[in-house]
């Protein structure tokens, strides 16, 4: 199969970034998206040009490194996966596809396609977590937890945090993935004692850090790599509201 | 705990919910006020009296203006700050992703377009209507040079929907305001937290009930007294 | 001069070593910690946990990781889960059962008393995850569900669906998370080590260089703990991250770390073939599929032809046709024997011919007889994400086919050689998880690495760090501007400089690639003789040609990848050669370690305790000098080393 690309440059994160254009020849339609843009810069660093520069790690879809907008959407155009397991037996022979980095202002550019993501740590570093010391536990059996509240905590706990749901938004709100930890902490009994503080503080932090604010649009769950849902959006915001009248 | 109504993102989106809310339950009394004009229009000409011009009807119309302004100050507030957030380089390709309504990505302009409605509505009904109780007057001209009293609504609908253009700006109207609402609606309840997956269908289908009813009861006046208009002469209808 | 190995293993009973142990060793006390900086470099299982509690007892912690958050680190992918001889199960697991069988698993070249130790507390680790917010899997009264894995006989395995390694990751990402916020960590990330700065025989901190920026920079503290996980992308092609590298692993060698088994490597059974030669990474499908899933190949060859041709399909060949070689061969543990075990069957049944995809090197995993069995909503329930993410990848539906699958490089049981302190043979230099050698011998059990990683992080480095800063309280905070700093500074810019000025005709990617052929056809999970020899030989000359001919393009002071890259290959050229240097030392077959020489009649691994059982530490001479052996001897004082039996 045969590809024309139109790929976002830009030198680092001062430099002025445009879109290039790119032809890969010869690609089997095997071939991951990330190991088609490996076989350009393969060939670029043998013209001595400097390969694009994108976020990649595990490349099976769980490590939330890879960030790539392709065609309109954040992680390409199938449901549910990251940008590396997107095949390319999904685009058609001769097709144009165009890549962009995450688009957020809370996401500035760092290279190409690669972007500063260091924000997202930040709302975690503010309160999510639960706070238990080394050692300092009940025996993993003593609190029983009804499988569905597990399960619901889990749904919630796979978000990898790539970032899809802030750079889908039109408003560039974070909401979903504060979301997800917020909720997914706060259906587990052990994380309720400190659930109040932690939404109040995870809420306070994004906002300081300049994401939007949430319209209920749900175009971040309908590119969330892992389908997680806007419920926890909406548990979030119980959290946050109870959390606030009692103060 | 006052300033968490404007410092947070989630405290300015409980006031564009409650406020929303609030809106949505006034337009839900219009309606049914309306209504009664088809029946009776001495019921109707009493309502109106009745929402006159007296002490408790002033603060209710202060009350309700204000709402209406806080709604929309807020609204541009978060769109304004939502623009911040995403950047000054926009994607250069997009897409309106799967399960995601129109409506819910252009909530500002049908809200613009709302408030554009209401302006001409006011001019048509609200300044011929109060206020020019307020102001002292006991009668009213319209446009054909016709003469009636600020405390006859239901003669001032009559004529208003008469008047095929003003049918048309009005459906239009009501028409923002749908879609405004299949979006409001459920947005309204999932900030503040009453939503969960079980629900959205079932919030989206109220959404929809509620959005739907609300237009109809609107329009099937204004459809009503245009259709009275035509045949306005002839046999059947006198 | 030989390596100096103490491996200061207390004595007494077995059960009692680690209790003495924590009694007998320093303590620091809290005024103290505060004066007392430690750098610990990777945040996957190991290094997230550890500075976490780290932070929580008082020290001052700097952490470093490649990846833009801490949360990437590749601990994130085990899927499978984690063992803890918690027996809640009531099917008599106990500490000493899950010691036994990681002993067994490992084919009796791990030391008894760190094995013990580790099993000890894998009890603790579930409670201490629990309390952190894991959403482990729960039976219906609320209480926490177990499945089994391969090489046991108990169902032992806690798990979080199919990502196990991801939220115990995020729970000890938590931990650190809290400690940031509470301020005694700092996090540096998009940072990479690349070099380790030794001073009077000590650790004193590293040089590591921002990866946005391209500066180098310095870091000082009393004590540096390397958490870096494997070296399995010697391999290029393997199921380790991208970035996953032996690099800071490999600069302590080079100061003088020894390092220990490298040639101990674990092929995975179950990853998706590779399917050309455009390929950067190989797939992991979860040992928890072989439950339920059954391994076999056709019995007869115009079977295999007409599946490669196409003219029949996997469901298309009759029960009695099928050859469950796994379950004909092992009886006892059927499909769940260990990963060593499964993965030279495979190959053993592909070399005869029995391969049944294009290129030969494929078996089935097959889910028919499960799907029967319990329908097709349980196993979805059970490994629907799995089977989604074979379907996406291959475009074939494993509900309807049976999932192909063949073994690839997944772990690296050898590293940095550490005593029980989990200290290298460096003062103040420690190295934990997959980045050491100590618990897993020649072959890991499946979730035990989650395991070893949480034992490391959290209940064993915490206590025996102490013993050594202990020692370090009257220690002044430790200045960079010293002669040692300056001199590994200085040598590392100036390989950068060097690669960035080869500019010559080949990419970091086509060297790797080439080292990986090399590694896997020779180094792979069959070893002779001959091709070990080969291997140094042709490693020797990629490595020169690599310094010759290598083309990075960019700059030193920039975002740029190559360059990482490069470094990268620069250390797997010297860590490949290291592999099968040992692996020719090695003499016998035993775990992930298969000299073809070296079998049984009935093609097991045959070892030769009489002449191997030590663990073989090397000692760096220089990049195209031999390096020098020492040998750490086994003392099996408490288990009975007998040949692993897997049949009955």
């Amino acid at each position: 199969m045969n590809f024309t690309l139109k790929i976002w440059r830009q030198k680092d994160a001062h430099s002025k970034g445009e879109f290039k254009e790119y032809q890969v020849k010869d690609i089997s339609s095997d071939t991951s998206f990330l190991e088609m843009l490996d076989i350009l810069n393969n060939d670029l660093v043998h013209k001595g040009e400097e390969p694009v520069a994108f976020d990649h790690d595990c490349r099976e879809g769980i490590c939330g490194m890879c960030s790539l907008h392709i065609n309109g959407h954040a992680h390409g155009p199938s449901q549910a996966v990251t940008t590396c397991q997107i095949y390319m037996r999904q685009f058609k022979d001769g097709q144009t596809i165009v890549v962009e980095p995450w688009r957020s202002a809370a996401f500035p550019v760092i290279k190409d396609l690669v972007v500063n993501r260091g924000a997202y740590d930040q709302i975690l570093q503010a309160g999510g977590f639960i706070s238990v010391r080394t050692n300092s536990v009940p025996d993993g059996n003593a609190i029983p937890i009804a499988k569905a509240d597990a399960d619901e905590s889990m749904d919630a706990a796979a978000c990898v945090g790539c970032g899809a749901c802030a750079a889908t938004c039109k408003n560039g709100s974070a909401m979903l993935f504060v979301a997800a930890r917020v909720s997914s902490l706060a259906k587990l009994p052990q994380g309720r004692v400190e659930g109040a503080r932690r939404a109040k503080a995870m809420v306070a932090k994004m906002d300081e850090l300049g994401f939007g604010n949430c319209t209920n649009t749900g175009a971040c769950q309908a590119e969330c790599p892992k389908s997680i849902s806007i419920a926890h959006i909406a548990r979030l915001n119980r959290e946050f509201l109870c959390a606030k009248l009692e103060d | 705990m006052g300033c968490f109504l404007t410092n947070s993102s989630l405290g300015r989106k409980l006031v564009m919910s409650i406020s929303g809310c609030f809106l949505l339950l006034f337009i839900t009394f219009h309606m049914a006020m309306n209504l009664v004009a088809i029946f009776s229009a001495d019921a109707y000409n009493w309502i109106c009296e009745m929402l006159g011009a007296n002490w408790y009807a002033l603060v209710g119309t202060a009350v309700l203006a204000g709402g209406v302004l806080v709604h929309f100050a807020y609204a541009f507030w978060l769109t304004w700050q939502n623009r911040k957030a995403r950047g000054n380089v926009r994607y250069a390709v997009t897409v309106t992703e799967k399960g995601v309504s129109w409506a819910s990505k252009n909530m500002l302009l049908l809200g613009v377009i709302v408030f554009l409605g209401l302006a001409m509505h006011l001019s048509h009904f609200w300044a011929k209507m109060q206020l020019v109780e307020l102001m002292g007057g006991h009668e009213v001209v319209l446009t054909d040079g016709s003469v009636v009293a600020p405390t006859d609504g239901a003669a001032i609908i009559q004529y208003t929907f008469s008047q095929w253009y003003n049918v048309v700006l009005y459906l239009v109207w009501f028409a923002a305001l749908w879609l405004h609402l299949t979006h409001g609606v459920w947005s309204m309840l999932q900030t503040v937290g009453w939503a969960n997956d079980k629900w959205y269908p079932r919030l989206k289908c109220l959404s929809g009930i509620v959005a739907t009813l609300i237009f109809g009861g609107f329009a099937i006046v204004v459809v009503w007294f245009y259709v009275q208009s035509l045949c306005g002469g002839c046999p059947c209808c006198a | 001069m030989a390596l100096k190995l103490d491996s200061k293993i207390p004595a007494g009973e077995l059960a009692q070593k680690w209790s003495n142990h924590k009694a007998a060793i320093k303590v620091v006390s809290p005024a103290n910690k505060r004066k007392l900086d430690i750098i610990v470099v990777g945040t996957g299982l190991g290094g997230a946990s550890a500075a976490a509690s780290l932070g929580e007892l008082g020290y001052n912690v700097k952490i470093f990781c490649i990846q833009d958050s801490p949360r990437r680190a590749h601990s994130i992918a085990a899927q499978g889960g984690i063992n803890a001889a918690k027996n809640y199960q009531n099917d008599n697991d106990s500490v000493y059962r899950l010691f036994y069988d990681t002993i067994k698993g490992g084919d009796y070249r791990a030391r008894e008393a760190n094995v013990y130790r580790l099993a000890e507390v894998s009890n603790l680790i579930i409670d201490q995850c629990v309390a952190q917010g894991v959403p482990f899997a729960r039976e219906y009264g609320g209480l926490l569900a177990n499945r089994s894995f391969g090489g046991a006989q108990v169902s032992r395995t806690f798990y979080a669906r199919g990502q196990t390694g991801q939220q115990l990751l995020l729970g000890a990402y938590a931990a650190l998370n809290k400690e940031i916020h509470n301020g005694s960590v700092k996090s540096y990330t998009r940072h990479e080590m690349l070099d380790i700065v030794i001073e009077d025989g000590e650790a004193r901190g590293i040089i590591a260089r921002n990866l946005v920026t391209g500066e180098i920079e310095r870091h000082g503290a009393h004590a540096v703990v390397i958490a870096t996980g494997g070296y399995g992308n010697v391999f290029f092609l393997s199921t380790n991250a991208m970035a996953s590298n032996g690099s800071a692993a490999f600069q302590c060698y080079r100061k003088g770390a020894g390092f220990a088994n490298p040639c101990f490597t674990q092929i995975h059974p179950t990853c998706i073939p590779v399917h050309g030669t455009q390929q950067s990474k190989l797939t992991l499908m979860s040992e928890s599929l072989r439950n339920d899933g059954r391994i076999w190949v056709p019995k007869k060859l115009e079977d295999v032809e007409a599946l490669r041709k196409g003219t029949k399909k996997p469901s298309d060949i009759a029960e009695e046709e099928r050859d469950y070689y796994l379950e004909r061969r092992y009886p006892a543990f059927g499909n769940l024997v260990p990963r060593d075990v499964a993965s030279r069957a495979a190959k053993e049944r592909c070399d005869a011919g029995y391969g049944v995809n294009e290129t030969g090197l494929a078996v089935f995993l097959d889910f028919k007889t499960a799907i029967e069995r319990l329908g097709k909503k349980v196993i979805e329930q059970r490994y629907g994400n799995l089977f989604d993410m074979y379907k996406e990848i291959t475009d074939v539906n494993p509900y309807e086919q049976p999932m192909q699958i063949f073994p690839a490089v997944h772990y690296t049981m050898g590293g940095i050689w550490v005593d029980y302190n989990l200290m290298t043979t460096i003062p103040g230099l420690y190295a934990i998880g997959e980045a050491n050698f100590s618990d897993h011998g020649a072959n890991r059990l499946g979730a035990s690495a989650l395991m070893q990683g949480l034992a490391d992080g959290y209940f064993v480095l915490p206590y025996t760090i102490g013993d050594y800063l202990a020692k370090k309280i009257q220690a002044p905070k430790v200045s960079t501007a010293t002669p040692a700093f300056d001199e590994a500074e200085k040598g590392v810019k100036e390989k950068i400089e060097k690669l960035l000025s080869i500019n010559g005709s080949r990419s970091v990617d086509d060297i790797h690639r080439q080292l990986g052929l090399i590694m896997w056809d020779n180094v792979g999970m069959a070893r002779t003789k001959e091709s070990l020899e080969k291997a140094i030989v042709e490693i020797a000359a990629l490595r020169k040609e690599f310094w010759k001919d290598v083309k990075v393009v960019g700059t030193a002071d920039s975002f740029n990848v190559e360059l990482e890259k490069a470094l990268r290959l620069a250390d797997f050229l010297e860590l490949g050669e290291l592999m099968a240097r040992d692996a020719l030392n090695r003499e016998e077959s035993c775990g992930g370690h298969f000299r073809s020489e070296h079998q049984t009649e009935e093609g097991e691994a045959l070892r030769h305790d009489d002449k191997f059982a030590y663990a073989s530490v090397w000692e760096y001479k220089g990049m195209d000098v031999e390096p020098e052996l020492t040998k750490e001897p086994l003392d099996y004082e408490f288990t009975h080393r007998a040949q692993r039996n897997y049949k009955d």
